[in-house]
């Protein structure tokens, strides 16, 4: 049950202080009984509960399907008996059956998971940056976020921070670092005034971009040739299967970032119209930027620490997810989560079955994918972008 | 003495709800982007003693560059005054959240369309969001309920945009546009109105109906309106009072008849107008000289 209009937020007025004679005690003359049904026209609570439901259910069976494909096929029965006997923990003596439950828990199912996390994280930071700076380009990748973080992680794993028992720890706060760092020389180098022109948002993550990319590839032209080579495989964008434990963390940390993020959904609706006017109907800006700004390098760095640049997830989702369900972020944002989670799942399937025995990164997939999107963006659609 | 900062709090006498019949008030009130203590403070406003009465349409006119939007920002607590005192029907502005007084005064700045593809609709109804409470286990949904819509439903009848509702506001034409966030602005129901160049970029015939719509929400509703605009002769057919300003004071002050005089305006825009009396309402028309030709009046 929503407070009536006209509630005060604060719940003690100040004493003494005379209330102002607020209209909206009374709905004033002019807000008649008129009350016109928006059809189609908002987001209800029904059409969410829909989309969410059948996105989730979709989810659901392309996990299953992922689970599936790899060197070796699984069989749905297979697959279910293993997933069951895993869950209600009854041990079989089929030796076939414990190879196959190797591999499915051991190796995809954590895989696939991560896949699913990253891809929701992902997307769903691409659609805070993008609220945040009224840009439908923005994305982690494209602004330097990520080449940031993983500037961050790169000088850990130099300095060999990143190969102890913190591992986990230390990783994904240097990626976090990194990614911050980038994120505030880009608003900084960006705005102008009180404006954040789309332009010179992008041409700030084009040089930051740059000079990350040059840093890391010194970084990684005075390491050790084998450890090199890992380096530019991890830097490509690609996923492994982590071990449970570490994956517990990574979920935990993910998902208080994304919590976060999810209370913030009807600012950032209002946060669309601009800085100043979501100011004037009282959006608390300068703390939304620096709390948006700080999860989204949150992520953005665990995300990298994990996978590595798996670029365009954060631009290509949101934007084609808006297309079809409209632009309110209490829909957008969930919605762009799952659908960037189940892109990045099926694209690590793709990326590991189709070219056995040999595995492409994921990023490159995704890449080829996103870039041709991006020009069609930018060449195609610029009215949208004016 | 220029550099202390006056934090005092609005003259006891005037925080009383007796003064309610005027929405602001503004006693000496300086304004500069920046620092106000700097040694090198250059003020954008500077001793405005300015009062809009409740349910009056009041215009700010100046030229380009005298203020007329730094003042608008301060009336919409979007700016803090470096100086003076700034009450709200009473009350001390700075006293008040910013939630609080976006429940009383509602701002459309210049060029404030969403940037994405949101529909009419529910650009109207973000104006809804001071009024909603965010409850900490919410998740921040904010369901709209009757009363927003309601309220929002009102407003776009009122800014006659009933049949957008589902169209997206990048669609749009400039005067739907202007009228979608001048609706967004009514849904916040608030009892002033802040209106920083309504009618720029607006064809004729739109730029007469958001006047007179104005006008029909001052006259039915008691709304209290603040226009700043570039336009005079619509300021003095639409307002009734002028306040004209000039390189931050105000200039001049009053009835249309009293501030837009030929003298007023050589004085502030430093050129020569024709003004006669409008055939219509008598109020006065200002007509510009033909290029390095002034009238000779």
């Amino acid at each position: 049950m929503m407070p009536s209009a006209g509630h005060s937020t604060s719940p003690v007025p100040a004493v003494g202080s005379p209330s102002l004679p607020s209209t909206t005690m009374q709905t004033p003359a002019y807000m008649t009984e008129d009350d016109r049904p928006f059809e189609g026209a908002v987001l209800t609570p029904m059409r969410w509960g829909v989309i969410m439901g059948s996105l989730s259910v979709v989810a659901l069976l392309l996990a299953v399907v992922c689970l599936q494909f790899g060197t070796q096929y699984i069989g749905l029965g297979n697959l279910l008996g293993v997933l069951s006997s895993a869950l209600f923990d009854h041990p079989s003596d089929d030796t076939m059956l414990n190879t196959t439950s190797v591999i499915l828990l051991q190796v995809r199912l954590p895989r696939v998971f991560l896949g699913f996390l990253i891809g929701v994280c992902l997307a769903s930071v691409g659609v805070a940056l993008q609220a945040l700076l009224r840009n439908p380009l923005a994305d982690p990748y494209v602004l330097g976020v990520s080449s940031g973080a993983a500037l961050g992680v790169a000088l850990a794993v130099l300095f060999g921070i990143g190969t102890t028992v913190l591992a986990f720890s230390l990783l994904p706060v240097c990626g976090f670092l990194g990614g911050l760092a980038a994120l505030l020389v880009v608003y900084r180098m960006a705005a102008t005034y009180d404006r954040l022109p789309i332009h010179s948002v992008l041409l700030a993550g084009v040089i930051l971009n740059a000079i990350f990319s040059a840093l890391i590839m010194f970084i990684t032209s005075i390491m050790e040739p084998n450890r090199s080579f890992g380096m530019m495989a991890w830097l490509m964008g690609s996923l492994t299967a982590p071990a449970y434990p570490a994956l517990a963390v990574l979920s935990a940390y993910l998902l208080l970032g994304l919590v976060l993020l999810f209370k913030q959904v009807r600012v950032l609706n209002v946060l669309a119209l601009g800085e100043e006017p979501a100011r004037s109907l009282g959006v608390d800006t300068e703390r939304t930027k620096r709390l948006i700004f700080l999860v989204s390098a949150l992520l953005t760095g665990a995300v990298v620490s994990v996978s590595g640049m798996i670029g365009f997830i954060g631009m290509i989702i949101p934007h084609a997810v808006r297309l079809v369900i409209g632009a309110d972020h209490r829909l957008l944002l969930p919605a762009s989560a799952l659908v960037g989670g189940i892109f990045l799942m099926v694209a690590d399937t793709i990326a590991r079955t189709f070219f056995v025995p040999s595995e492409v990164p994921v990023g490159i997939i995704t890449a080829l994918a996103g870039g041709p999107f991006f020009v069609y963006l930018l060449v195609w659609r610029k009215d949208r972008l004016a | 003495m220029r550099r202390s900062l006056d934090l005092r709090p609005a003259d006891p006498a005037s925080g009383t709800l007796s003064g309610s019949d005027q929405a602001y008030e503004l006693h000496g009130v300086y304004f500069c982007y920046g620092n106000p203590l700097a040694r090198d403070v250059r003020w954008v406003l500077s001793n405005l003693n300015v009062q809009v009465e409740s349910g009056e349409i009041l215009g700010i006119v100046g030229p380009n560059g005298s203020g007329k939007t730094s003042l608008v920002k301060l009336l919409a607590k979007l700016a803090v005054p470096g100086r003076g005192a700034l009450s709200l029907f009473g009350r001390n502005l700075d006293d008040l959240s910013q939630a609080e007084a976006a429940r009383t005064v509602a701002f459309v700045p210049q060029d404030s369309a969403p940037a994405f593809s949101f529909t009419v609709a529910e650009t109207v109804l973000m104006g809804r969001y001071p009024h909603r409470r965010q409850s900490r286990w919410s998740l921040g949904f904010g369901w709209e309920d009757r009363d927003d819509c309601a309220a929002a439903a009102q407003a776009m009848a009122t800014m006659d945009i009933g049949h957008l509702a589902s169209r997206a506001v990048t669609d749009l034409s400039g005067g739907e546009c202007q009228r979608t966030m001048i609706a967004r602005a009514l849904a916040q129901t608030p009892r002033v109105l802040l209106l920083d160049e309504p009618t720029a970029f607006l064809d004729l015939q739109h730029q007469i109906e958001i006047c007179s719509v104005l006008r029909r929400l001052r006259d039915e509703h008691g709304l209290t309106v603040v226009i700043v605009s570039h336009d005079l002769n619509l300021a003095s057919q639409y307002c009734d009072r002028i306040v004209m300003l000039k390189e931050g004071s105000v200039y001049a002050r009053g009835t249309p008849s009293e501030v837009l005089s030929v003298e007023t305006l050589r004085a502030v825009y430093g050129c020569e107008v024709l003004i006669d009396p409008h055939p219509e309402s008598g109020l006065p028309r200002i007509t510009l000289p033909r290029q390095g030709l002034p009238f000779r009046v």
